[in-house]
């Protein structure tokens, strides 16, 4: 009877988790981008994204991640560098209000996968491949994962700027489903 | 205990003007950095601005070292009012070779932003990221700083009038040369 019930359990939570799109959970998902001024590392979020993730732990390889950033809603911590990096030669925010993140495919890997998608910024596009571990929290599944990405590719900054601040920006994401 | 000698030591005198200039230049890039626009170039003053502060700091430390293990020379004669003056604006001033460096490190760090010694050396941050805090700190090391350029003037003032008015060698015992009037007229 026990083992009955436990399977059932089981079957009912594989279901659950086999179930379709869920969105992105937006009060527990933290979006960071760290840059360099002056070899000064700063931290900075994106206050304002929304996605969707599909995601069975039992058929990763299905697995699709869509994620769309707002490209006003990035926080340096200070009104007048948020202004700066909303105008023309940075994000642009004012023509291209989002950046967004697609899956293309998903290859299993140890305790995550990898995911090849395109990420657009700045009306620009680019295939990448980012290494994500996936972690079970309460109600949902947790993805952590890293990716480097050059500002002169994307055309954010301009040369004067680049004097002082690094090419490379490491973007430092944790999106959790919601339950 | 050594007898008092009448001038300071080399290593003082150096660490003295050394610290004084870094003072001058860190004070002024203080004051032009902040009414500058959003630009690269802010951004760069603010990074030599913390570069000094910290040099200023590390020197600082030496020299209270220093002047710990090294007695400074037998005050020239004058009022009691003076003497306690004299004191009082030195400790202050020796407070605050600590504090306005101390106070801008926090200020950095609260703000979000390390303070990287000359592009190179990433030092710890002193407090977490805290908005509010950094504003508190921001007019405290502004204070501290106006504090510094206060007793600076009184400082200079001071050495001014022991040595144009007084005419006696307290300012002379802190020169890199050597020309003290008593040994001139010794010589004589």
């Amino acid at each position: 009877m026990k083992r009955l019930l436990a399977t059932a359990l089981a079957a009912s939570l594989a279901f659950a988790a086999w179930a379709a799109a869920r969105n992105v959970d937006p009060a527990k998902s933290t979006l960071v981008a760290t840059f360099k001024q002056m070899n000064v590392p700063v931290d900075a979020p994106f206050r304002q994204f929304k996605g969707s993730i599909d995601y069975d732990a039992a058929h990763v390889a299905d697995a699709k991640a869509s994620i769309e950033v707002q490209t006003g809603s990035f926080d340096i911590g200070e009104a007048d560098y948020n202004n700066e990096v909303r105008k023309p030669a940075w994000f642009d925010s004012a023509r291209f209000p989002t950046a967004s993140f697609v899956s293309t495919a998903i290859k299993p890997d140890g305790s995550g996968f990898e995911a090849t998608g395109t990420l657009t910024i700045k009306g620009k596009a680019q295939t990448i491949k980012v290494p994500v571990k996936a972690t079970s929290v309460a109600g949902g599944t947790a993805f952590d994962g890293t990716l480097k990405v050059s500002r002169a590719y994307f055309g954010i900054g301009d040369a004067e700027w680049n004097d002082v601040v690094d090419d490379d920006v490491t973007v430092r994401f944790h999106i959790v489903q919601t339950p | 205990m050594s007898l008092s000698p009448d001038r300071y030591t080399r290593t003082a005198i150096a660490l003295h003007w050394l610290i004084a200039g870094l003072i001058v230049c860190a004070f002024a890039l203080g004051m032009v950095m902040t009414d500058l626009a959003m630009s690269p170039q802010k951004l760069k003053f603010f990074a030599w601005h913390k570069w000094l502060g910290i040099t200023v700091l590390g020197l600082s430390a030496i020299r209270a070292a220093w002047r710990l293990l090294h007695a400074a020379p037998t005050p020239v004669a004058m009022p009691a009012w003076q003497r306690q003056a004299s004191t009082f604006t030195h400790l202050f001033l020796y407070a605050l070779l600590f504090l306005v460096p101390l106070s801008g490190w926090t200020y950095s760090s609260a703000s979000g932003y390390p303070v990287v010694y000359l592009g190179l050396v990433q030092l710890p941050d002193l407090v977490a990221k805290d908005k509010v805090l950094a504003e508190s700190l921001m007019e405290l090391h502004e204070t501290l700083a106006w504090l510094l350029c206060a007793l600076f003037v009184v400082h200079v003032a001071a050495a001014l009038k022991h040595h144009l008015i007084d005419r006696d060698d307290t300012l002379r015992r802190m020169l890199p040369w050597r020309s003290s009037r008593g040994s001139t007229e010794n010589a004589v």
